[in-house]
């Protein structure tokens, strides 16, 4: 199962880090990664493969948006049907 | 590979437009706890309200979370109580709605629907006893919602049950003026009603259905009024085009989210429900629609128009979006759930007549209108029956759900609260139309029912 990361906020220095150091002890693998900055503010996406952690969806929900919340910035992660759904016949 | 215009486009949805699942909405058989001691019924109802729904609200939430795209409500309906009660020998039905308030509250649902009877053609004992008991049923218990259907194409129109609800909705009012009449807005009188929707006050679990159905209702009036507004000045096919792309996205959401919940709850999907259905948030409304394709209040010549498009478009975005697409879907226009519509009747610009006109192409009918207290029985009578024939004519679900706000007069304004907003008096046409309406009997069926 993948899911979608997705970061909204200003930007600074340590974000991504601070991301990427939790996926990594969740045993969350990052398969891509893009992001934009546009006046100063930080829109990023990442694509994760779900299927090595040993959390639940909620779980990792609720520590991403304590991550975030830590950084100043908004974390979600949804699950990628949702994406595949509405976009993809 | 999901692009990161698509994420976004997706999200912007969800939180600017209020693309939400309205409703997912578990529909249980309750045939199978037919008995003719009325307590013993109420047991049965409970235990098998309460086991079926038991994991209902955790798993809409939990698909809530997983997906972002929020679960507004997680709701039941239940087979019509004046069939799943005949065999009880009893007078009145009020204990069964207390039993359904209370599983309800059990299970966490915000409503139950199904406390209804189909009436079309004639009344059963049953039928008479669950009718008599919606005024008291409906001032006693919270979530509970009453249906009536009074009418089909296929069968006409049953004018002495018309007559009888034009009764029971002002004898509701009464009994629970002390709320502004809410107990009205729980009770809906449908002609051609739909035996699998999800929306409330008027869904119940048909009696073709399945002994336990996940029924979802998705709704996104606002991400249509965004995305039209990307072509404020194209031409009518543009316009068209972009409902139809845009139902059909929303659509796909809806059925991702049904069939997960089906999956998790092991029980059979339904249908989905494409209806644009708005609430009183500003962003989330039908009238700002019309605003948006070139109206400059709901009501302007050309408002018909304008929601047969809408209405249309939606659903021909939707059925290819969704396997089974069914129960109302199309575009709801209640008025005191959508802030557009208020303005516009406040200001004079949305009128009865024309909301009536409006309900030939709209997905159900007259919804949540105030009307003064002291509308007579006969002329609530009169708005059902001409709201039913169109139902009857044009082969299409219409429904009424009128609140005469006792002791409010044109110009006031009723507060519901919530989801259910707050609405003004609007005036009603006060020639009479008691002869018509204590005629009696029934309207035979239209000439193009006879189609075997």
């Amino acid at each position: 199962m993948k899911g979608i990361i997705t970061v909204l906020g200003k930007d600074h220095v340590g974000i991504i880090g601070n991301i990427c150091i939790y996926l990594a002890q969740s045993d969350v693998n990052i398969l891509d990664i893009s992001q934009t900055i546009v006046g100063g503010y930080l829109n990023m996406m990442m694509i994760v493969d779900l299927s090595t952690t040993q959390k639940s969806f909620t779980v990792l929900t609720d520590e991403l948006e304590e991550v975030g919340k830590k950084s100043g910035v908004v974390i979600k992660i949804q699950h990628e049907d949702i994406f595949h759904s509405m976009h993809r016949i | 590979m999901i692009t990161r215009s698509e994420v976004h486009e997706t999200n912007k949805m969800i939180e600017d437009s209020n693309l939400d699942v309205r409703t997912i909405t578990m529909g249980i058989n309750l045939m199978d706890c037919a008995h003719e001691d009325i307590d013993k019924f109420n047991e049965k109802v409970y235990q098998k309200i309460t086991n079926c729904a038991k994991d209902l609200v955790k798993v809409g939430d939990e698909l809530a979370r997983q997906f972002g795209v929020p679960v507004v409500h997680k709701r039941i309906s239940v087979t019509p109580i004046a069939i799943a009660a005949a065999g009880c020998k009893a007078d009145s039905y009020v204990s069964i709605a207390h039993t359904l308030d209370k599983a309800a509250k059990a299970v966490g649902v915000n409503f139950i629907g199904g406390f209804s009877a189909l009436v079309q053609k004639g009344c059963t004992k049953s039928d008479e006893i669950l009718i008599r008991s919606i005024p008291q049923a409906l001032q006693e218990t919270d979530v509970v919602c009453a249906s009536v259907n009074i009418g089909t194409s296929r069968n006409g129109l049953n004018m002495d049950a018309v007559k009888k609800m034009g009764e029971v909705i002002k004898q509701t009012a009464q009994l629970t003026k002390e709320q502004d009449c809410l107990g009205c807005a729980k009770l809906v009188v449908f002609c051609n009603a739909v035996e699998d929707n999800p929306f409330m006050a008027g869904a119940f679990h048909g009696v073709g259905e399945k002994d336990c159905v996940i029924n979802v209702g998705v709704s996104g009036p606002g991400v249509v009024k965004k995305a039209l507004e990307e072509v404020h000045n194209a031409d009518f096919e543009t316009l068209c085009e972009t409902i139809k792309r845009t139902a059909f996205k929303i659509t796909r959401v809806g059925q991702l989210i049904a069939q997960e919940a089906a999956k998790r709850l092991n029980v059979p999907f339904g249908i989905i429900d494409l209806s644009l259905a708005p609430t009183p948030l500003i962003g989330d409304s039908i009238a700002e629609i019309f605003q948006e394709m070139g109206l400059e209040e709901a009501g302007a010549p050309g408002t018909t128009a304008a929601l047969a498009i809408l209405n249309d478009n939606v659903k021909k975005g939707g059925v290819m979006a969704s396997s089974y697409v069914g129960g109302l879907s199309g575009a709801f226009i209640p008025v005191s759930e959508d802030h557009g519509m208020i303005v516009a009747a406040e200001k004079g610009a949305l009128t009865l007549e024309k909301l009536e006109a409006m309900t030939c192409v709209c997905s159900v009918g007259l919804d949540m209108i105030a009307v003064p207290g002291d509308t007579s029985a006969a002329t609530i009578s009169g708005i059902i029956a001409d709201e039913a024939a169109i139902g009857m004519i044009n082969n299409k679900t219409t429904a009424v759900r009128l609140i005469p706000v006792i002791g409010k007069k044109v110009g006031e304004t009723v507060e519901f609260g919530g989801l259910l907003g707050y609405a003004p008096i609007m005036p009603v046409n006060t020639y009479h139309c008691e002869r018509f309406i204590n005629r009696g009997g029934r309207i035979p069926a239209p000439i193009h029912s006879f189609k075997n």
